[in-house]
């Protein structure tokens, strides 16, 4: 059936449901059923990287996967990074202070991405962290900003705390 | 954009997943697995199927198992798995170096080995591999299995010998024979990128010279290319630089006109070919024994 569906999956750690057509992408599910538009989208082919979410811990693209794969799954979305208080996540802090960003067009995408890799990887090398953000793509920064920012984070988040402040 | 309308079913077996694929008319379905090259296509709607029959979820078409002395490989396991599997980066070193060339960590935690193989992208590395490691791939369909040699299996641009109905369930890697040298190099214009053109060798010495040679490139014709000229000219002989400046020569003389793209020029690419089989012959011939 081409016809909506129910599709439950925990985000952020909030259970949460919606409908989706089987040919809804996760990241349209995100944004349009779920209203949680800090996932941003660009190129919808998996090149700019922006639409980068956790799925079960791993840093994906929303935009190549349906929301109906998703059903079950546990996903974790730049709005699941600061603290219900507002407090900001130390990678979202690192950002702030190494300007890792500018227009913030591309930053959930970055965050994410970063988070799988400091969630498995607390220390790691330019070229691991190059690896990385090369599957990112922002048109402002030049990229050198977002390395420190990486450097940065790493740092504040030594001490075996979890990248995904989980 | 988004993709057209279709209807979707994610199947609770590999057995079930052939029986819906045998029920749907020629073209009606695609099988969807890590998504990585299928959803773009969908989203931009060159690709308008009735029904995707999405595999990815199969957890008995995930694994690494040694097998003999070498290792099978479930179709649905991930790029990710093989690059931070011990047994790949020990058993497999070409596998594994070929994987960490395949986009960014984004996209190995979903692509698949079976996904790479069957979109026959001939610019992928995976198939280059499968040449070059004679690997074997294994597909069930409506009349049971049958298993593929790797030569037979990548056809033209895009196609290879899978029928509409047929599912490649794993990809059987022999292990390298003791003391075989290898090497996977590729151009890309960005880390990540699909390559323009790259070459896998492999070979081993004997009595100091070179024997079973393999050379495989990729990114400059329809598929990727084992040319047994090039490789002829080098077994029996001593790996000297000279010999393999004149392999890589020889490999750009016979390979029939490549790719032209706006990424590079089909002059360019044959050079590439060129350099990359010479610099890859002596790299395999430095790790052989
Ligand atoms: C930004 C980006 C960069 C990339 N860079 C590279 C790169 O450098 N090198 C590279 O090789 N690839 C690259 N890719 C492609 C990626 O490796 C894909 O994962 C791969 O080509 C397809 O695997 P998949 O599991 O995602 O398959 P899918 O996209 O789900 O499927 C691909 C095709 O294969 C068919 N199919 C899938 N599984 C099976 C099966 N078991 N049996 C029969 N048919 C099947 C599908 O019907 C479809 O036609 C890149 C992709 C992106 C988005
Ligand atoms: S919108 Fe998903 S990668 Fe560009
Ligand atoms: S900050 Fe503008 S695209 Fe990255």
């Amino acid at each position: 059936m081409t016809m909506a569906r129910q599709v439950r999956m925990t985000v952020n750690g909030a259970a949460c449901e919606g409908l989706a057509e089987p040919r809804t992408t996760l990241a349209d599910f995100l944004r349009g059923e779920l209203e949680l538009t800090g996932t941003h989208v660009g190129c919808e082919h998996g090149v700019c990287g922006v639409c980068t979410v956790l799925l079960d811990g791993r840093a994906i693209r929303s935009c190549l996967m349906l929301a109906v794969q998703a059903d079950g799954a546990d996903v974790t979305t730049v709005e699941g990074l600061a603290e219900p208080d507002g407090k900001l996540h130390p990678i979202q802090e690192a950002f702030v202070e190494e300007h890792g960003l500018q227009c913030g067009y591309c930053t959930p995408g970055f965050l994410m991405a970063i988070c799988e890799l400091l969630e498995s990887n607390p220390s790691p090398s330019d070229e691991e962290i190059k690896d990385v953000l090369g599957g990112q793509i922002c048109r402002c920064t030049g990229y050198q900003s977002i390395l420190r920012s990486v450097h940065s984070a790493a740092a504040k988040l030594g001490g075996g705390r979890s990248a995904t402040g989980a | 954009m988004k993709p057209a309308r279709f209807d979707y079913a994610a199947p609770g077996s590999l057995a079930e997943a052939v029986t819906l694929l045998a029920q749907s008319g020629e073209d009606e379905a695609k099988i969807l697995a890590g998504g990585q090259s299928l959803m773009p296509l969908l989203n931009m709607r060159l690709a308008r199927p009735q029904l995707l029959v999405d595999v990815s979820g199969l957890a008995e078409l995930d694994y690494i198992r040694e097998q003999g002395a070498g290792l099978a490989i479930g179709a649905m396991t991930t790029k990710r798995a093989l690059e931070q599997s011990e047994l790949v980066k020990r058993r497999q070193p070409l596998l594994h170096a070929a994987t960490v060339l395949i986009g960014h960590p984004q996209i190995r935690n979903r692509g698949t080995i079976g996904g790479s193989m069957a979109q026959a992208d001939p610019a992928a590395e995976y198939p280059a591999v499968a040449l070059a490691m004679d690997a074997e791939l294994v597909v069930q369909g409506p009349d049971g299995e049958r298993c593929i040699k790797a030569e037979d299996f990548f056809v033209t641009y895009l196609t290879t010998a899978l029928e509409p109905a047929e599912i490649l369930s794993e990809v059987r890697v022999p292990e390298l024979p003791a003391g075989t040298g290898w090497s996977f190099r590729e151009v890309a214009r960005r880390h990540g990128d699909f390559a323009v053109a790259g070459a896998a060798v492999t070979l081993r010495l004997e009595a100091g010279r070179c024997a079973d040679t393999r050379i495989v490139v990729f990114g400059v014709g329809d598929r990727a290319l084992r040319v047994d000229e090039a490789e002829q000219l080098v077994d029996g002989e001593a790996p000297t630089s000279g010999l393999f400046e004149r392999a890589g020569t020889k490999l750009s003389e016979v390979i029939e006109e490549p790719l032209s793209d706006l990424h590079a020029s089909a002059d360019y690419r044959r050079d590439l070919a060129r350099v990359l089989t010479q610099r890859g012959l002596a790299e395999a011939a430095s790790r052989a024994s």
